[in-house]
């Protein structure tokens, strides 16, 4: 038998042979424009969340009757509503609920809900069972009723200006579509040799379910994450518009929709127009970012 | 020329209009269709405190008395034709109109009166008598004879006419409460111009004319159709011709919507309404609790300057004390501008306000204002008053909460600072200062303070029996309870009806609750 001697050398390719890997955020520009111009959307979003009291020039609460009904002008960019509150300030600051309420729920709702399907689909039996007819049950109320039940019955508990109830009835609709996701993923990750093998060395089902399944549903994750913040940010907007959110004189976006604003459709159409734009710009924007990093992050779809 | 002045110039030309309305000769026929924005829980007059029965159920019923709405607060007969008091104001004998019949055929005598009003007096066990505290003064309703009625007093009391023409206090059918005393809560059977076809739950309730009503020659309509729709269907409605009017009261903003669709086809009657906001503060809680937080409260709102603009917006309108403005008892603008919190200067009103609150040691006060959950006029309440009082630096969350949250909230003293209504069928003080007493003296007294006083000046008041020495008395209970500020009046409605110009014969009044049983009303249709 003839020795054959490898050496490291003897199997390496030339340096200009190996391709260069791309930046990921440009690769990301350049394959996803539509997710990119979504990030910056949101980023100018979080911008004017963040910097509301520098953006606004107004304060969003501060009622002004010698103003009120002004239409768009170089003092009023937007116009002001029925009570002379300026409504570019009332957006801008609207931006912080939208964003604190739709990206707390989301994550709240997401992490809850990936937990609860790994679960589910690592131990299956009884247990998963049982936590799918809940899903199941969960999944058969609309979102919107849903959540409405959860506002009325559960009231208002504000914790740094944000209503951690209207959170947490926002969450709880996305439960258990994450829930689902989560456990479709880990019944294929289930599988892998590298479980059975840390099942072998004795690893305990929460040590597995936390070091091994959860890292590789953080795709998904991300991916619904993304798309629920667009969700979330809809349905408080739907819920203070039902007079179920945000409190009068909170700048809210949903709210700014609804009750009197109704009444000068005609007379003050800005009322409603540039709260009805800011709504749509964002759900828009994080659904063009999540798609994206749906098909950014899967490799099938980046081939 | 006053803001006032000017509103009552229009209720007063409206008056004239209504006036010339009357002088055509009434047209016999049609269907009233009407639209009520809330559904009564149940059909019991004497139980219930809402709008939503008066405007379909009045129709039905006859009363001893009722307010002539031309002549508001004038009281007329209804079943009465005529009365007299004892010189020592303990007897009102009152005489009934004669062959006057129940719906069902059978005769109404004094005998149902009475058994009525002791439903109303002493309710028996299971039945809710919502002013019974109105007749505490009734010893007996006596019957003399079938069409002779006497009511007995323990002590002359002022107000009594007013309290026996409450639209509330339906006659019922003495027999049909033997057999049930819980009768009326499921069924309608009065004696009033119209008998009572169906109600179709969330939807209708629809009523024919009586003929054998006693006064002949009336109703002039053929029926009436009331259609329960939410409050933003109204207008929609009218405009479409679904119904010919609604008779709450809409805001500015919908009379506007309806002045260009309806044009020369809409008449409007507006006038200040028996309705207002207060302002309630928790005297259990810290720091309300101190009559210099609750006046620099007071003191913090614009009630001169924001009115004209919140009018445009809402229904909130005129600036009054506890007693409606206009009305012959209020306190005259000028004595009123004296009082905390209704100066005219506002900035020296809000100077004022912040060296009580230092005095106080109050900084940084914040606190949670407690709203209902309902649009019109209770957010734009909760926003001005917020917006007010961070100008003298004092923070407050608005909380608006469904009805009944609201209502187990303030009831049980789960508050600091809550916005609550006042709005009853008559302007008499005895009604207009319940929520300002104590709750040892008043269910509804909220705000939990001790002041013995204020109850004792509402017992006088109401044994007052000289209009002019009652005037003066209750003006000083009204100036000793605006600066003791427990409760504070925020703003008074203003009442905006707006109908089909075929409409003619309703007349408008301060109260949404008066003059509903459409006896005289009538269509101008060919």
């Amino acid at each position: 038998m003839a020795n054959i001697s490898i050496t490291p050398g003897s199997i390496a390719r030339p340096a200009d042979a190996i391709p260069k890997r791309p930046n990921p955020v440009w690769l990301f520009i350049r394959t996803q424009p539509l997710g990119f111009a979504g990030l910056i959307v949101i980023l100018a979003y979080l911008a004017a969340a963040v910097g509301a009291q520098w953006i606004a020039p107004y304060d969003p609460e501060a009622i002004d009757f010698t103003a009120m009904l002004t239409p768009p002008n170089s003092e009023h960019l937007l116009g002001t509503d029925q009570f002379g509150r300026d409504v570019f300030s009332r957006i801008v600051y609207g931006a912080r609920t939208a964003l604190a309420v739709g990206i707390l729920s989301s994550l709240f709702g997401c992490t809850l809900g990936a937990i609860i399907g790994a679960a589910s689909g690592y131990w299956g039996g009884r247990i998963d069972t049982m936590i799918q007819r809940v899903v199941d049950v969960m999944l058969s109320f609309p979102i919107i009723v849903l959540a409405m039940v959860v506002v009325a019955v559960l009231g208002k508990r504000p914790l740094l200006g944000v209503d951690m109830n209207l959170v947490a009835a926002i969450a709880l609709p996305f439960i258990p579509k994450m829930t689902r996701i989560a456990r479709s993923s880990t019944l294929s990750i289930a599988q892998m040799p590298y479980i059975d093998a840390a099942r072998a060395a004795g690893y305990g089902d929460g040590r597995i379910i936390m070091r091994h399944i959860l890292p590789n549903i953080v795709a998904p994750y991300l991916i619904m994450t993304t798309a629920f913040i667009a969700q979330a940010i809809l349905l408080e907007a739907s819920l203070s518009f039902l007079g179920l959110g945000v409190t009068e004189p909170t700048p809210a976006w949903g709210l700014m929709l609804s009750g009197a604003s109704a009444d000068f459709y005609k007379s003050a159409p800005w009322m409603i127009l540039f709260p009805g734009l800011a709504i749509t710009l964002a759900v828009f924007a994080f659904n063009m970012f999540g798609d994206s990093l749906r098909d950014w992050l899967d490799p099938k779809m980046r081939s | 020329m006053s803001m006032l002045c000017r509103f009552m110039s229009v209720v007063l030309g409206l008056g004239v209009a209504v006036g010339a309305a009357h002088a055509q000769a009434p047209k016999a026929g049609g269907t009233l269709n009407f639209s009520v924005v809330a559904e009564p829980p149940n059909y019991d007059c004497h139980a219930s405190t809402t709008f939503a029965l008066v405007h379909p159920v009045a129709p039905h019923y006859s009363t001893l008395l009722k307010f002539d709405t031309a002549q508001y607060p004038k009281v007329i007969g209804d079943l009465a034709k005529s009365w007299d008091v004892s010189a020592d104001g303990l007897t009102y004998t009152f005489r009934l109109h004669e062959g006057v019949k129940f719906h069902d055929g059978s005769a109404l005598t004094s005998a149902d009166v009475k058994a009525s009003y002791d439903r109303i007096i002493n309710p028996p066990a299971g039945v809710v008598s919502a002013r019974q505290a109105y007749y505490a003064d009734v010893a007996a309703v006596e019957t003399p004879d079938p069409t002779t009625v006497r009511f007995k007093l323990k002590a002359a009391v002022a107000g009594m006419f007013e309290s026996l023409a409450s639209p509330y206090n339906c006659i019922y059918s003495a027999a049909k409460l033997k057999e049930n005393p819980r009768f009326p809560e499921a069924n309608i059977m009065g004696s009033g111009a119209f008998r009572f076809v169906e109600h179709v739950k969330g939807s209708t309730w629809e009523g024919k004319k009586f003929d054998g009503y006693f006064r002949k020659g009336l109703p002039y309509l053929d029926g009436f159709k009331a259609f329960f729709v939410k409050s933003n269907g109204v207008v929609p409605g009218m405009l479409g011709g679904q119904f010919e009017t609604e008779f709450r009261g809409r805001n500015p903003a919908e009379l506007a919507q309806l002045k260009q669709g309806m044009a020369d086809r809409l008449v409007v009657n507006e006038g200040p309404w028996v309705g207002s906001l207060i302002v309630i503060f928790n005297t259990k809680r810290k720091p309300f609790d101190d009559v210099r937080v609750r006046q620099a409260l007071s003191l913090a709102i614009d009630r001169w300057g924001g009115s004209p603009a919140l009018s445009k917006i809402s229904i909130l309108r005129h600036v009054g004390g506890i007693m409606r403005p206009g009305f012959e008892m209020a306190l005259p603008p000028a004595e009123l501008e004296k009082l905390p919190g209704y100066g005219r200067d506002i900035e020296a009103s809000r100077a004022q306000a912040r060296k009580l609150l230092a005095e106080a040691g109050v900084t940084n006060l914040s606190f949670k204002l407690l709203n209902r959950n309902v649009a019109e006029p209770y957010t734009p309440a909760g926003i001005y008053s917020i917006d007010q009082w961070k100008r003298v630096g004092v923070t407050a969350t608005h909380e608006q909460l469904e009805t009944k949250l609201y209502v187990d909230n303030v009831t049980s003293g789960n508050f600091d600072v809550a916005i609550e209504f006042v709005n009853d069928y008559v302007d008499d003080p005895t009604a207009q200062f319940a929520k300002f007493l104590t709750k040892a003296a008043s269910p509804v007294g909220y705000s939990g303070h001790e002041d013995k006083s204020l109850d004792k000046m509402y017992e006088a008041q109401r044994r007052l029996v000289d209009p002019v020495k009652r005037k003066a008395f209750v003006q000083d209970m009204e100036r000793y309870a605006i600066t003791q500020a427990y409760n504070v009046p925020l703003l008074w409605f203003h009442r905006i009806i707006a109908s089909n110009a075929k409409v003619k014969g309703w007349n408008f009044t301060p109260s949404h609750y008066v003059g509903q049983d459409l006896v005289e009303v009538w269509l101008d249709q060919k």
